[in-house]
């Protein structure tokens, strides 16, 4: 792979690219901006925020990479994509090279450019930091390669000839959608189980459209049913059709991509009062269900003054949800500072130009309800960094006595998610983790020699891309296992 | 032809589902309705307790409903449905030949079935003697000796008394405006039942008021007491926290820790409040 890496490197078009400005020139041109739309038209729609760069921004900023020898971008993406090299077919104008780059190591490019946190991953080990100059802006780059290849139509190489074995997945968000692709790719007939009534999983239910439209992930979902992807919906693995069941059909392989669907609540007084939900109720039903649009019959939770609780990339989703349903006042209470939030900077950034007010060192300690049961205000308990603890991180404490009341109409409860029970409960000899995740060696491989897991269900909660690059690690592994 | 027109679907879309089509269809009263559906993997897989969820039209919201029946051999299940909103009125309208949009299950945790020393007591207020049958059955064929109570308003609001019967070693009907069986509410009939012999379990499946009213009399003479709660869904899967009680002082999901659960250890004053949640106000 790396003498590949090389070979292309030399390619005389790209030698001739390295060469055609001086490093110092390079590196004098600024980062790209994304153009995106005001924050008054935006909060009134449902559209996507960020509108993708134009062919001309994105050949400049293909021209900031540096082509290094050594590039360590690569390092830190969590699926190895060859980032210099889609980069540079992107400047050189071949998109289906790069198109044809991005797919070797993700399934879903266009995805993996808008919600992946580049600034964490690749884009945090661009050599231009050394600079102290603002990185290439890879994520950009990506999702503009993804889009262009959608709207000219052009497809990577997916062709593979069919090797007859039969595998299974469970669920259908990104880690199963990876795996998915990966196993098509080579060979396996595939057949994908979804417990709901939509294919996508967290990319439907759970990101909002104005961050990652359906159109996007619908595309990409008829490119794995073109490759012979079977999709069926409304199927639990182990309630529907036991493993059992699916060995019966002949299928010799399981991968489960459950994901993490179980809200984490906080325990205090007054959190089961009406008008307090979590994330997942909120979003499951405005992207969903529809509620609250057009002609749906799921109801819409309806807040004038909405409190988020968290401080996560589901938080920002669900504060910006509440503004674009109308809710006049959006409040984000998180108990650590703004610096500690594990929400993407984008889209801390993009929540506060929507006019969503960030209360941090602020810790929910009681909901107060009306005579019927829903809730009016919240007690918030005002907290201060003190020591830091093992993992290094300064936790908060409360300051004595420091304790105001918000007054709310809607609470949505964003404080992180536990493993599905559904498979780990209905697949007997499946061994489990202390939080009820499901328990797997180096290659995914769970306690049953046939069944391999990965994304949350394995991990408890974490991104898309490491969904992703498990899907593909355990695609990689079972096949090796099954062609033996 | 209509074979082809599936299959020719098959190949565009590859995405497959059960065809979920209503094959019979029955008016118990003029607002509550049983339809026998098609299918088959949920027929096979269901156990009493367990229940589905259903969505009717492409706009149509997720409703959980208990399997009140299922023939393996044809491959259907039954369900019962109460008309009382937008969505269940949308339901109710399906006829013969119509099919669900989607239907997936069995869902929840399917009822602790034993042999018990003493007599079991299934108590089942307005259409929730539906899904009370298949567990009436099961009690029955477990060994134990049944006595089930049929609640309603009236009598036109009594269902499936035969097949209940069919199972049980006594059928007890109490109907509040006395037009059939005794005059009084089910706990009247319970008590009665409390007082003249040894109960080992009783199993209350109703109105949410029903339950905590069975709960509190069963409580008093320590009684062991199942409930099945109907909260609010919308994935039933444990994915959104929409059902959530509290059970015994802890917050517990219905859809993958019940629907079943200990009575006494149930906050029904909570519950009431939380399926009023969407009420227009």
């Amino acid at each position: 792979m790396n003498d590949n890496k090389n070979i292309r490197r030399d390619a005389p078009w790209r030698e001739e690219l390295r060469r055609a400005i001086s490093a110092k020139e390079r590196t004098s041109i600024p980062r790209v901006k994304m153009p995106q739309l005001d924050p008054a038209y935006r909060i009134a729609c449902n559209e996507e925020v960020n509108c993708g760069l134009d062919d001309s921004q994105a050949a400049v900023e293909a021209s900031r990479c540096l082509d290094c020898p050594a590039p360590t971008c690569t390092e830190g993406c969590p699926v190895g994509i060859n980032i210099p090299d889609f980069i540079k077919n992107l400047q050189h104008g071949d998109i289906a090279a790069a198109i044809g780059i991005l797919k070797q190591d993700s399934a879903l490019p266009a995805v993996c450019g808008r919600v992946c946190p580049q600034e964490r991953q690749c884009e945090s080990r661009c050599i231009y930091h050394k600079m102290k100059k603002e990185p290439v802006a890879i994520g950009y780059l990506e999702r503009y390669v993804a889009d262009k290849a959608r709207a000219e139509g052009i497809e990577a190489n997916t062709e593979a000839k069919k090797n007859g074995i039969k595998v299974a997945v469970a669920g259908s968000g990104p880690a199963a959608l990876s795996f998915a692709g990966e196993m098509s790719r080579r060979g396996f007939d595939v057949e994908v189980f979804e417990a709901l009534h939509e294919i996508g999983g967290v990319l439907k239910y759970g990101i909002p459209e104005f961050r990652l439209p359906n159109s996007i992930v619908d595309y990409e979902l008829d490119n794995l049913s073109k490759s012979g992807v079977k999709f069926h919906t409304n199927t639990i693995v182990g309630k529907t059709l036991t493993f059992a069941n699916l060995v019966e059909r002949g299928f010799k392989g399981l991968f489960v991509a459950s994901g993490a669907g179980l809200p984490r609540f906080m325990g205090i007084p007054g959190e089961n009062l009406c008008g307090i939900l979590s994330s997942n109720e909120y979003l499951t039903r405005i992207n969903l269900m529809g509620a609250g649009r057009g002609t749906n019959d799921t109801p819409a939770p309806e807040g004038h003054s909405v409190a988020v609780i968290g401080g996560g990339n589901t938080a920002m989703d669900s504060a910006r949800t509440a503004r674009r349903m109308g809710a006049e006042k959006v409040m984000i209470f998180y108990r650590r500072s703004e610096a500690e939030m594990p929400a993407r900077k984008e889209e801390i950034e993009h929540a506060k130009e929507e006019g969503i007010e960030f209360i941090t060192l602020s810790n929910p300690v009681e909901y107060i309800g009306d005579e019927h049961g829903h809730v009016r205000s919240v007690r918030v308990q005002r907290m201060k960094l003190g020591e830091p603890d093992e993992s290094g991180r300064r936790s908060p404490v409360p300051v004595e006595g420091a304790i105001d009341t918000f007054d709310i109409d809607l609470a949505i409860v964003s404080v992180g998610v536990s493993p599905n029970p559904l498979i780990p409960n209905s697949i007997e000899g499946l061994e489990l983790g202390r939080r009820g995740t499901l328990v797997v060696d180096d290659n995914l491989k769970t306690s049953i020699d046939t069944i391999y897991a990965g994304g949350d269900i394995v991990r408890g909660g974490a991104t898309v891309i490491l969904a992703m690059g498990d899907g593909r690690h355990a695609a990689c592994a079972m096949a090796k296992k099954l062609l033996s | 032809m209509v074979v082809l027109i599936i299959f020719s679907n098959f190949a565009v879309t590859n995405k497959t589902q059960q065809m979920n089509r209503i094959i019979e269809k029955e008016y118990f009263s003029p607002n509550v309705v049983r339809m026998v559906v098609e299918a088959p993997d949920v027929a096979k897989a269901r156990r009493a307790g367990h229940f589905v969820i259903v969505r009717c039209g492409k706009d149509g919201e997720r409703i959980p409903l208990t399997i009140s029946d299922a023939d393996i051999e044809h491959g259907t299940i039954t369900l019962v449905i109460q008309s009382i909103g937008v969505s269940t009125r949308k339901i109710c309208a399906l006829e013969v030949g119509d099919e669900f949009t989607d239907l997936v299950g069995p869902l929840g945790r399917a009822t602790d079935i034993r042999r018990h020393n003493d007599t079991v007591v299934c108590c089942g207020g307005g259409v929730g003697v539906a899904p009370l049958l298949p567990i009436v059955k099961a009690m029955k064929e477990a060994g134990n000796r049944v006595v089930s109570i049929l609640a309603a308003r009236s009598a036109e609001l009594i269902i499936l008394k035969d097949e209940v019967a069919k199972y049980s070693d006594e059928v007890i009907v109490m109907t509040d405006d006395g037009s059939m069986g005794r005059k009084g509410l089910v706990t009247q009939g319970l008590e009665d039942v409390i007082n003249r012999e040894k109960v080992s379990e009783v199993i209350a499946i109703g109105p949410a008021v029903m339950m905590k009213f069975v709960a509190l009399l069963t409580k008093k003479y320590e009684v062991p007491t199942v409930c099945s709660l109907n909260t609010i869904m919308v994935d039933g899967t444990g994915m959104c926290g929409a059902c959530r009680v509290t059970v015994g002082g802890k917050t517990r999901f219905v859809c993958v820790d019940g629907p079943e659960f200990d009575a006494h250890q149930v906050d029904f004053d909570e519950m009431l409040m939380r399926m009023k949640a969407y009420d227009k106000k």
